[in-house]
């Protein structure tokens, strides 16, 4: 394993925010890599980072300093056009409160990243994506008309209508019950094991982590544990 | 991110808020509405002016009396002495030292009461020549017109204007009437053709008689040596571009005759000066409404980017959204400026309609004297007010298309 190449590689990744004069340590010297194809759990109190590391990991922000190399390629050193382009080519985004645009259909939302960038034969991919996550009979519903799982089902299709190679869940299944936790992380498995998508998970649940095969501890703004289970 | 799809998007968003839109849509509407309207009467009441005064022939220039220096320092105003004569009128026919004018049309000018059986009227009293009825345009409709005969007799002979034929006799032929002017009994021998309410006085209420009956029966004028005063003297020439020629020669022949050394005791107009002296005054009049009506399009310029902004703000989370898709700031910057601009050339678009139909209503209604308004409305201005709203739309679009494009992804996202 340790012979092929990583897809995510941290390298004393340090994320500081600034408020007026005092300075939060969100990430320090944080490092970490992950293979092309793993599930990876993030567990960690709140307020330890987590959601930083993610946000850096989908290039929607970039370190204070350290180097993030994606697939190779130092992504700190980029500007906000390229970093737009590897969000809408390589990452698919997973949220908690599931961000879709009140005001669209399940459909439209799920075509929105193939309006950016090369985005033909929209409406087809769309419809497989929805297919995928089992709800080809909702696609003219809006999120309002929809239930929280079901959200986080097209949340997840508009995740992977790009076809990326990293699907980044920051507590996808934080405002769900466990009825649909399980739907949507059966789907979340079945990418990685049958597609070879890298996934990463952010989550509070044990068995939620339990359902990975690497569970990454973190606590203010570090990495305390990183262990992978045979 | 292909243009369809950003009018589609824009179109969906400013849908998704019928009202608001609807209402900032209106501000321009009225913007553009009152520009177009303004601009359109504005520009019909210059044209009529003009054609009015270029109906009377462009290649007139009119000879006034000017101040009286022979009155010892005590002048009158101008056209005020009695210093031209129908001698100085025939003179300039001279084909020797005045060979650019074509013809010569003294005029005296009274005002009276006229007398018809039982309706009476006030009008305009014009001692003319033959000459009158080509030189200034005014072709008889009825009988005849006023003949050298009638010049030499002193003949009592009146030929109408519309108004007057109307009011004296309503449908029935005036020719062989009579028709007392200030008491006197005159006989009507003509009519002249309607020419509508002049911007000098309406043409159509005068009473035309032979001049040296208006100086011996009418006017109250005498000169000191018998000769007969005139009050104006026409002189048309062949064309415009002898005019400069002619007004000089005018000039000359009149110094000649009144032994002048310094200053002149006339006045020479032309109608060209009239005309162009008049479009500036009415040039700026318009620019001044179209300022006006220009004040409200910014007004609604205003409200466009008030909009705008209260959009981005409420639709932070989509835009941080959007970015983490992959939208770029340009798209973004697109979507928000199409936006804008799609209400201000949409307001712009229905305020042209609005416009335009008030210029078409108003259009025939009397405005000026009592001739009616030939709004004018053209292509031009219609796209000229296109390009305009879509340039407010851009302008005041800007600042809040690039407020929500410099956003940043995670700030947007966390937006509540
Ligand atoms: N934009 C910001 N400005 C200032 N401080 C911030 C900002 N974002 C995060 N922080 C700080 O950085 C630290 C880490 O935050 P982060 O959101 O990564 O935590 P987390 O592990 O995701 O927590 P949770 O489990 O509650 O989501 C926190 O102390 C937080 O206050
Ligand atoms: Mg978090």
């Amino acid at each position: 394993m340790d012979l092929q190449p990583a897809t995510i590689e941290l390298k004393d990744v340090t994320k500081i925010y600034r408020m007026g004069d005092i300075e939060v340590g969100a990430l320090r010297d944080v490092s970490v890599s992950i293979q092309a194809g793993e599930m990876v759990a993030i567990m960690g109190a709140s307020g330890s980072g987590k959601s930083t590391m993610m946000n850096i990991l989908g290039c929607l922000d970039v370190p204070t300093s350290g180097a993030y190399l994606l697939e190779g390629e130092n992504v700190g050193q980029l500007g906000d056009n390229r970093l737009a382009e590897i969000r809408n080519r390589k990452i698919g985004f997973v949220f908690q409160t599931y961000n879709l645009l009140p005001r669209l259909t399940a459909l439209a939302n799920v075509e929105l990243p193939l309006l950016y960038g090369n985005g033909h034969d929209r409406r087809r991919r769309a419809m497989t994506a929805l297919s995928r996550v089992g709800l080809a009979d909702r696609v003219s519903h809006r999120p309002t008309e929809l239930s929280g799982g079901q959200q986080q089902r097209v949340g997840i299709a508009r995740a992977l209508v790009k076809e990326p190679s990293i699907v980044l869940a920051d507590e996808p299944t934080g405002n769900l019950d466990s009825q649909s936790t399980e739907e949507v992380m059966a789907i979340l498995q079945d990418l990685n094991h049958r597609e070879g998508l890298t996934v990463i998970i952010v989550t509070h649940e044990p068995d939620i982590a339990a359902a990975t095969r690497r569970v990454i501890t973190m606590l203010d703004g570090r990495v305390v544990d990183d262990h992978t289970l045979e | 991110m292909n243009p369809f799809v950003t009018f589609r998007i824009s179109l969906a968003s400013l849908g998704a808020n019928k009202l608001r839109s609807g209402l900032t849509l209106l501000g321009i509407v009225i913007g553009v509405s009152a520009v177009i309207s303004l601009m359109a009467i504005g520009q019909g009441v210059q044209q009529s002016i003009t054609s009015r005064i270029e109906s009377l022939g462009t290649n007139l220039i009119f000879v006034q009396p000017g101040e009286s220096v022979q009155q010892g320092g005590l002048g009158g105003g101008a056209g005020s002495a009695a210093t031209l004569t129908l001698e100085d009128a025939y003179a300039l026919e001279d084909p020797v030292f005045a060979p650019a004018v074509k013809a010569v049309a003294p005029e005296i000018r009274a005002n009276g009461q006229v007398t018809a059986g039982r309706n009476n009227t006030f009008a305009q009293i014009i001692g003319v020549t033959p000459e009158y009825s080509e030189v200034r345009n005014a072709p008889v409709e009825q009988g005849e017109f006023i003949a050298q005969g009638h010049l030499n007799n002193y003949s009592q002979v009146a030929v109408l204007g519309q108004t007057i034929k109307e009011t004296l006799y309503g449908n029935r032929d005036p020719v062989g009437q009579p028709i007392r002017i200030n008491g006197r009994q005159f006989e009507v021998i003509g009519t002249l053709e309607s020419k509508g309410g002049g911007f000098f006085g309406n043409q159509d209420n005068q009473i035309l008689v032979p001049i040296t009956t208006a100086y011996y029966r009418i006017s109250s004028q005498r000169t000191t040596h018998g000769e007969i005063s005139v009050d104006s003297i026409n002189v048309q020439m062949p064309d415009i571009g002898v005019m400069d020629e002619g007004m000089m020669q005018v000039a000359t022949v009149l110094r000649l005759r009144h032994h002048i050394t310094s200053e002149d005791d006339f006045i020479i107009t032309n109608q060209q000066d009239t005309i162009e002296t008049l479009q500036e005054t009415t040039n700026t009049f318009v620019i001044f409404l179209g300022a006006i009506a220009g004040i409200s399009l910014l007004v609604g310029g205003i409200g466009i980017m008030n909009i705008m902004l209260v959009s981005v703000t409420e639709r932070t989370r989509e835009i941080g959204i959007r970015k983490a898709m992959g939208a770029k700031r340009r798209d973004i910057l697109v979507q928000f400026m199409s936006e804008a601009t799609l209400l201000s050339l949409g307001g712009g678009a229905v305020g042209v309609l609005a416009g335009a139909s008030v210029a078409q209503l108003l259009s025939g209604q009397p405005l000026l004297g009592n001739s009616p308004l030939e709004t004018s409305f053209g292509w031009d201005i219609a796209l000229l007010a296109l390009g305009v709203s879509a340039a407010i739309g851009l302008f005041f679009g800007i600042y809040p298309a690039m407020r929500a494009a410099s956003l940043h992804p995670i700030d947007a996202l966390r937006y509540e």
